[in-house]
């Protein structure tokens, strides 16, 4: 009986991908933060001092604005990280931070292997233009130059000659399709185009870093669908470190690799976008994601539940008639000698064949849709439409790791839990009457082994 | 409370004593500048005959604004010619012209230093207002004592009057540059020198432009009371006439006066909102002598574009913008 039952997802499959992702870029940290403060007003430190031995932000609301309090991070290689927080968070202060745009007031900001809090102002400039680039919400392209110009602008910082940046323009321009409006204005051009080029303009840098503060919010919403798509593509195919602003819940869900969620200039939780909304840290945390649109988010891995209803091919008809009867179902799924997804069988076919006394269980197996961990619940539901079985979950090598029932996709859509009791989901409810099966058991129990 | 005097009025006395004492040859040296600036852009003026500088002044008003400003232009300088002004008003340019650029060449780097430090703006902000509000004759008082009658006292209490809108307007242009463009400009590790030559200055020029245009207007306004001082030009003939109630010369002088005010008004106008025939001119030519940056897939994409935007509409949306 063990070994016909469940086999069980070992490793969440949203980690076991970022590993991977992080190895196709160079392994190792890119931003890291450690115990950033910063406060605005006339004596910042002692705001810091007081925060540090326990008072709360509103009690030294007179002193001035605690922004950003106790800040610590490390954004991976590669890795898309999302800071996400309402208007007054402190998010865009943190990011203004990370490049020293703004100083930290206490606490230390290291880019690659540079510390980058307290270092001279020239050594500073360094930093950004070899490794830390920016997109702003509102472009800030230079409006008097042409789109070619603006795209070459780090570059011409950089000290690169007319010749070979305006070549390398070329190539970034073509990246973010904005072929043919090299020598327009920024004023010629839509929203989106713009901050094509302020995002041009960030890749041609060529730094490791890429802050993006709230770069998609000024855009209509399926422009900035269409960018954050782009965005993706552009970090698979190039491997920057992106450290994404946005008030956007399902614009970090989207994008984020892990997201920091803060909250009145603190970082209340960080973790993967099914972290957060499966596990909010807080009722805050909890609030703000119950309007997410969780079937773009959770993922077959986060939500199936153990395959119960499961029969090995070589333990034969009888053992599966047995196993449907024990659980109250009427189909069961069906696993090879090395444990891959074979398929599944239904209860009236088994009845045949135990009453046939045939023993081979291959025979009557169906088809049955199985899908990767990785697929996002969005696009379970047709295949939840087409059949009634509950839909199987394996791994790259075909191996069952759960399976999702038509409640369980409905309850995680809702955000509810899918068992109302002590009993466990069981799908498709059983369709032959239990003491029929008992009574065909039973009758041919001479030709095989009792139970 | 007769006893009660604060003698304010002898303390500055002494201060503009000893500041000739101490510094006159100082001053002997920045008279001898500003009187040789302004004799060579008055033997420039003056030297030809008139209908050369007509014929210059109606081909820069076409350059900068158009043939109905090139009209009026040679029609105003016409009538100064005609009621026998000409030389004064040339003497009054040439005043005009060097305090106007000495003005510029203070106020201006003034203004970005305002601009660039909250310390330095606190500081001469109040000196700006000192500058501008106390009467313009009283300035004349120190200037002919440290610099002697002539055109020099007249010029350097020109450029004192001048200068405050100046300085106002630059700092006011460079601190109404987007912040998110000045950061874009750190954020890709330009120096702050960078920022201001490529950034700031470009972007605040139209304020600046018409900080300079109100540098002019008040430098000519100030030519009459520089005639006070024996700067000559048409100030000394409105000074002559006050004298000898002389309508008529009043009038002319006056007149006179208003036309060249007006000539340099729109010229200096036209310059500040940077869309200007020549500069037109100059760009489609550009256009066309530099396709190269548009490839093949330019020439897919145009005809949808160009009709939508030509570079002249794009280039007059702009004074809507500043």
């Amino acid at each position: 009986m063990t070994e016909i039952i469940a086999v069980k997802a070992e490793v969440p499959a949203s980690e076991a991908e970022q590993t991977e992702t992080a190895a196709a870029v160079a392994p190792g940290i890119a931003v890291k933060a450690d115990r950033l403060y910063k406060a605005f007003g006339r004596k910042p430190h002692d705001i810091v001092k007081k925060l540090q031995s326990g008072a709360s932000r509103d009690e030294l609301a007179h002193l001035g604005t605690a922004a950003v309090i106790d800040a610590s991070f490390e954004v991976q290689r590669g890795e898309i990280f999302v800071v996400m927080g309402l208007s007054g968070s402190g998010k865009s202060t943190l990011i203004r931070m990370l490049n020293g745009l703004l100083e930290a007031t206490s606490g230390t900001v290291t880019v690659g292997d540079t510390p980058i809090t307290g270092i001279p102002a020239a050594k500073l400039r360094d930093v950004r233009r070899q490794s830390i680039s920016m997109v702003f919400q509102h472009f800030a392209l230079l409006p008097h130059r042409t789109v070619i110009d603006n795209v070459a602008y780090g570059l011409e910082v950089q000290g690169m000659p007319r010749e070979e940046r305006l070549a390398k323009a070329r190539t970034i321009i073509r990246l973010v399709g904005l072929d043919g409006w090299a020598d327009n204005l920024p004023s010629e051009l839509s929203g989106g185009m713009q901050q094509r080029v302020g995002l041009g303009r960030a890749l041609a840098a060529d730094t490791d870093v890429l802050l993006m503060d709230e770069a998609f919010s000024a855009l209509d919403p399926l422009i900035r669908r269409e960018m954050q798509e782009q965005l993706i593509e552009l970090q698979a195919e190039l491997g920057k470190t992106i450290i994404f602003i946005t008030h956007d819940l399902n614009e970090a869900m989207f994008l984020g690799d892990r997201i920091a969620v803060m909250r009145d200039g603190r970082i209340v939780q960080i973790g993967t976008p099914e972290e957060i909304l499966t596990d909010p840290a807080n009722d805050y945390v909890a609030q703000f994601v119950q309007d997410v649109d969780r079937a773009r988010v959770l993922t077959a891995g986060s939500v199936m539940e153990p395959a119960r209803s499961v029969v090995t091919v070589t333990a034969g008809p009888r053992a599966a008639l047995r196993t449907m009867r024990d659980l109250q179902t009427s189909a069961t799924f069906v696993l090879r000698r090395d444990r891959s997804f074979a398929g599944v069988v239904r209860d009236r076919d088994v009845l045949k064949q135990v009453k046939a006394g045939d023993g081979d269980l291959r025979a009557i197996i169906l088809d049955a849709t199985a899908v990767a961990a990785d697929t996002a619940l969005v696009d379970l539901v047709e295949l939840a439409v087409e059949s009634d079985l509950p839909i199987a979950v394996v791994d790259d090598r075909n191996r069952l790791l759960g399976v999702i029932p038509r409640v369980t996709l409905l309850a995680a859509l809702g955000n509810v839990s899918p068992t109302t009791g002590e009993l466990p989901v069981m799908e498709p409810p059983a369709t032959i009457s239990m003491s029929i099966i008992t009574e065909t058991l039973r009758e041919t129990a001479s030709e095989g082994v009792q139970p | 409370m007769n006893d009660f005097r604060i003698p304010l009025g002898s303390w500055a006395d002494t201060f503009i004593d000893f500041i000739t004492d101490t510094f006159g040859f100082f001053f002997d040296f920045v008279r001898a500048i500003f009187s040789g600036a302004y004799d060579l852009v008055d033997l420039i003026l003056a030297t030809p005959p008139f209908w050369v500088i007509i014929l210059v002044a109606a081909a820069l008003a076409l350059m900068i604004r158009g043939w109905k400003f090139a009209v009026g232009t040679v029609v105003g300088l016409v009538v100064i010619v005609g009621v026998d002004q000409w030389e004064n008003a040339m003497d009054s340019l040439a005043l005009v012209l060097v305090a106007s650029v000495l003005a510029i060449l203070f106020s201006v780097p003034l203004g970005i230093l305002s601009a660039k430090s909250g310390v330095a703006s606190s500081i001469i902000r109040p000196i700006l207002d000192f500058m501008q509000t106390m009467p313009a004759f009283v300035y004349l008082i120190p200037a002919l004592i440290l610099f002697r009658v002539g055109v020099v006292p007249g010029i350097v209490a020109t450029i004192i009057f001048a200068m405050a809108p100046g300085v106002r307007l630059t700092e006011l242009g460079i601190r109404s540059v987007d912040s998110e463009v000045v950061e874009a400009g750190q954020a890709f590790g330009a120096s702050p020198w960078r920022i201001l030559r490529q950034i700031q200055l470009p972007l605040a020029m139209p304020t600046i432009m018409a900080g300079i245009n109100q540098v002019i207007m008040l430098s000519l306004s100030m030519v009459v009371i520089a005639g006070m001082v024996g700067a000559g030009g048409l100030g000394q003939q409105v000074v002559a006439s006050l004298n000898r109630i002389d309508v008529s010369l009043g009038f002319e002088a006056g007149l006179s006066v208003v036309i060249l005010a007006i000539f340099l008004d729109r010229l200096t106008a036209a310059l500040g909102n940077g869309n200007t025939p020549i500069s037109r001119v100059l760009a489609a030519r550009k256009r066309r002598a530099h396709p190269v940056h548009a490839p093949a897939a330019a020439v897919a994409v145009e005809p949808t574009v160009a009709p939508a935007v030509t570079p002249t509409q794009a280039a007059e949306r702009e004074p809507s913008r500043v």
